[in-house]
């Protein structure tokens, strides 16, 4: 009787409404479609969010946890101002990519994913963001020779950043950020621990 | 009027089917009733569709019964150009403000239609929600009851309105009319003052303010009335070219947060029943796309719908439109995801039919003095049980909730029989 109960119980919706920011929403979805129509991403999306939704619905996690799908989104917000139910897709869809990359099972090479992981190591080292050091290792996270073609092609926008002070060629030799860098690192791992703790994550490695 | 109404008059306010519907059945049930209606003829917005669901007729018919046992009954009294703008008091002890606008023409009118020949200044027509123009002295429709003519206020202190007076053979124009306020004692009220369209302009991404050829389903309903400003031709409003293909987006301001919260429940019909009106003007060139979140025809309505969806020239598709744009020659492209297989679309069409959302037509926290009536969260108007469980403030009809013509007159009736028993009570007491 209840492994014939269970069989029918979603509990990849209980999972993402527990673990997932936002995903207390994904129920209240009615499946207008609004949201995939509105995205400015078109046909790039393998899942457009209101997919994503229903495949929730339908317990389909592998599919949807490993999906490039989130990691499209830009944050536009389209979606957000048409959607008739108040679903705060934007955020859900950044709390699905944040979630599975905590799992290990977002795409590796999703350039997103990896943007996102540099952008993050670089910003929480200092407590600032380094425009030099930031550039550098996105522009060379593929190999030296693809780096160099890269830093080529947006050498008009790299010129024009150091020109008006947006680029400080400096920053490369210079640790710079803010004061107390300590106490931040002190702060972000005390945030970990409780987040970890909430969603019952193992240790981080 | 006011010496003659007591606390055992029904006062009916809205002279819609559902107005004349409640009044008329408290009236044939020997009760005093005062209907008061804002508009200068009954009929409500009924009057101002093509063809009723489900049966497909005329909304003559129903019409024209109404008024001969309006006529018929000597208890009922008739108010038009009247609006109710306040309510106060206790069950058995109503005071309601009422504003009678000014017609300029009195019983005397035949309805001649001479005072229009006379008179040049022109109006937007209010039966036609402005897509023509009318002269300034008018019949507000066919099948306008009272059969009189109005002057409008635009012209009734100039040149036009005395050509208009000195046309009149029959001494009906009267410039000197003034708008009244009067106080009427009654001992129950009936709110059946209806419904209006969403504003569509609020639906930016549809484009209604910005596209001719996106209309809302309350016009569209006008474009098929031989009597209506395209003389019953399904015409685009851009170049007045055949409007063959025509979408209909659902929901269009209903079940939406950034609009109005509440599911209209008649727009799906109205649909289907629109959809039928193409065939009906182009028979097998019609095309007719429905976009839908999920079609509402409920209980006895499925046969409608199943009808509709045998029509091979109707076709539906499972979306909520997301925005709507207009290519070069002013078609407008619809632009979404089907949800059936996520299938992106930007479909063009010859004009696109927005299913606007029906919303209550007079803000209850304006007429009602604090606490006196409650109303949902959507603004309709629902009967308060006091402390006899059984208040003197009843809702009909739109007035209540969105409902469909059959639905009601069913609740108008209600109304009535629950106004009834509040007035007997004030007998009684
Ligand atoms: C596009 C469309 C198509 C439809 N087609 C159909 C159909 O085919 N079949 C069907 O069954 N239903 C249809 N409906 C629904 C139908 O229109 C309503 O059921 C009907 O109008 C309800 O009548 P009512 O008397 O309650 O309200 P209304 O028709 O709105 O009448 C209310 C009356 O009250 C008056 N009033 C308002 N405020 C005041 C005031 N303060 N004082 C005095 N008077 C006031 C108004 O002037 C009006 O005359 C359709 C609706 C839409 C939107
Ligand atoms: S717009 Fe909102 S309700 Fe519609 S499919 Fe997207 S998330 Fe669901
Ligand atoms: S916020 Fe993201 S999901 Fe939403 S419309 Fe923009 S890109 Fe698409
Ligand atoms: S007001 Fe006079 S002229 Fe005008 S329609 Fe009535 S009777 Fe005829
Ligand atoms: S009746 Fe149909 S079109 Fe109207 S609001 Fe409800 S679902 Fe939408």
């Amino acid at each position: 009787m209840t492994s014939a109960v269970e069989k029918y119980r979603n509990n990849f919706l209980r999972e993402v409404e527990a673990n997932v920011e936002e995903g207390e929403w994904v129920k209240m979805c009615m499946q207008c479609g609004v949201c995939s129509g509105s995205c400015p991403l078109g046909d790039a999306w393998e899942h457009p969010p209101q997919e994503l939704f229903m495949m929730i619905r339908a317990g389909k996690r592998d599919q949807v946890l490993a999906s490039e799908s989130m990691w499209m989104c830009t944050s536009c917000y389209s979606c957000i101002t048409r959607c008739p139910r108040g679903l705060p897709i934007t955020h859900i869809m950044h709390g699905l990519a944040n979630y599975a990359n905590r799992l290990g099972i977002a795409p590796k090479m999703n350039p997103t994913r990896r943007f996102a992981k540099i952008f993050w190591d670089n910003i929480a080292h200092t407590g600032r963001v380094n425009e030099t050091k930031l550039s550098l290792r996105l522009y060379f996270m593929d190999g030296f020779f693809t780096g160099l073609r890269r830093a080529f092609a947006m050498r008009k926008v790299g010129l024009g950043m150091l020109r008006t002070g947006r680029l400080n060629p400096l920053g490369l030799f210079r640790a710079g950020g803010i004061a107390r860098k300590g106490e931040l690192r002190k702060l972000l791992a005390r945030a970990y621990e409780i987040e970890d703790a909430r969603k019952n994550f193992g240790k981080r490695n | 009027m006011s010496e003659v109404a007591t606390n055992q008059t029904i006062l009916v306010a809205g002279g819609g089917i559902s107005g004349m519907t409640a009044a008329l059945e408290a009236a044939e049930c020997g009760k005093e009733v005062v209907l008061v209606e804002k508009r200068a003829a009954l009929g409500g917005r009924v009057s101002q569709l093509y063809k009723y669901f489900p049966k497909m007729c005329r909304p003559h018919c129903g019409q024209e019964i109404n008024q001969r046992r309006i006529r018929a009954n000597r208890r009922l009294r008739v108010l038009t150009l009247a609006e109710i703008t306040k309510l106060r008091g206790a069950p058995g002890d109503y005071t309601a403000t009422i504003k009678i606008a000014p017609r300029h023409v009195n019983s005397n009118c035949t309805a001649c239609g001479d005072c229009a020949s006379a008179v040049s200044a022109e109006i937007d027509s209010p039966h036609d929600y402005g897509m023509r123009k009318v002269k300034a002295a008018y019949l507000p429709h066919n099948l306008a009851w009272p059969q009189r003519y109005v002057i409008d206020a635009s012209i009734a202190g100039g040149e036009q309105g005395a050509a208009a007076r000195d046309a009149c053979r029959y001494g009906a124009v009267d410039l000197d009319m003034r708008e009244e306020t009067i106080e009427l004692k009654c001992g129950a009220v009936i709110f059946a003052t209806g419904w209006r369209p969403y504003d569509a302009a609020k639906i930016q991404p549809y484009g209604y303010a910005r596209y001719d050829n996106v209309v809302t389903s309350v016009e569209f309903e006008r474009m098929l009335d031989p009597y209506g400003p395209t003389g019953g031709k399904l015409l685009r409003p851009s170049d007045g070219a055949e409007a063959k293909d025509v979408a209909f987006v659902q929901c269009a301001g209903s079940r939406d947060r950034n609009h109005l919260a509440h599911c209209s429940r008649v727009c799906c019909m109205a649909s289907l029943k629109q959809s039928m009106y193409v065939g009906e003007c182009y028979g097998e060139d019609a095309r007719a796309t429905i976009y839908y979140i999920d079609i509402r025809g409920i209980d006895r309505f499925e046969d409608f719908e199943r009808q509709v969806r045998a029509d091979e020239r109707v076709r539906f598709v499972k979306s909520k439109v997301a925005r709507i744009e207009q290519n070069a020659d002013g078609s407008p492209v619809l632009h979404g995801v089907d949800t059936h297989g996520a299938r992106r679309y930007a479909n063009t069409h010859d004009l696109a039919v927005l299913a606007v959302g029906m919303q209550p037509s007079v803000d209850a926290n304006e007429v009602f003095e604090e606490g006196a009536t409650s109303v949902d969260a959507s603004g309709f108007i629902q009967a308060r049980d006091g402390e006899n469980g059984n208040d003197g403030v009843f809702a009909a009809g739109c007035a209540a909730d969105a409902l469909d013509v059959n639905r009601s007159v069913q609740s108008a009736t209600a109304a009535a029989l629950r106004a009834i028993q509040v007035v007997n009570r004030a007998a009684r007491a």
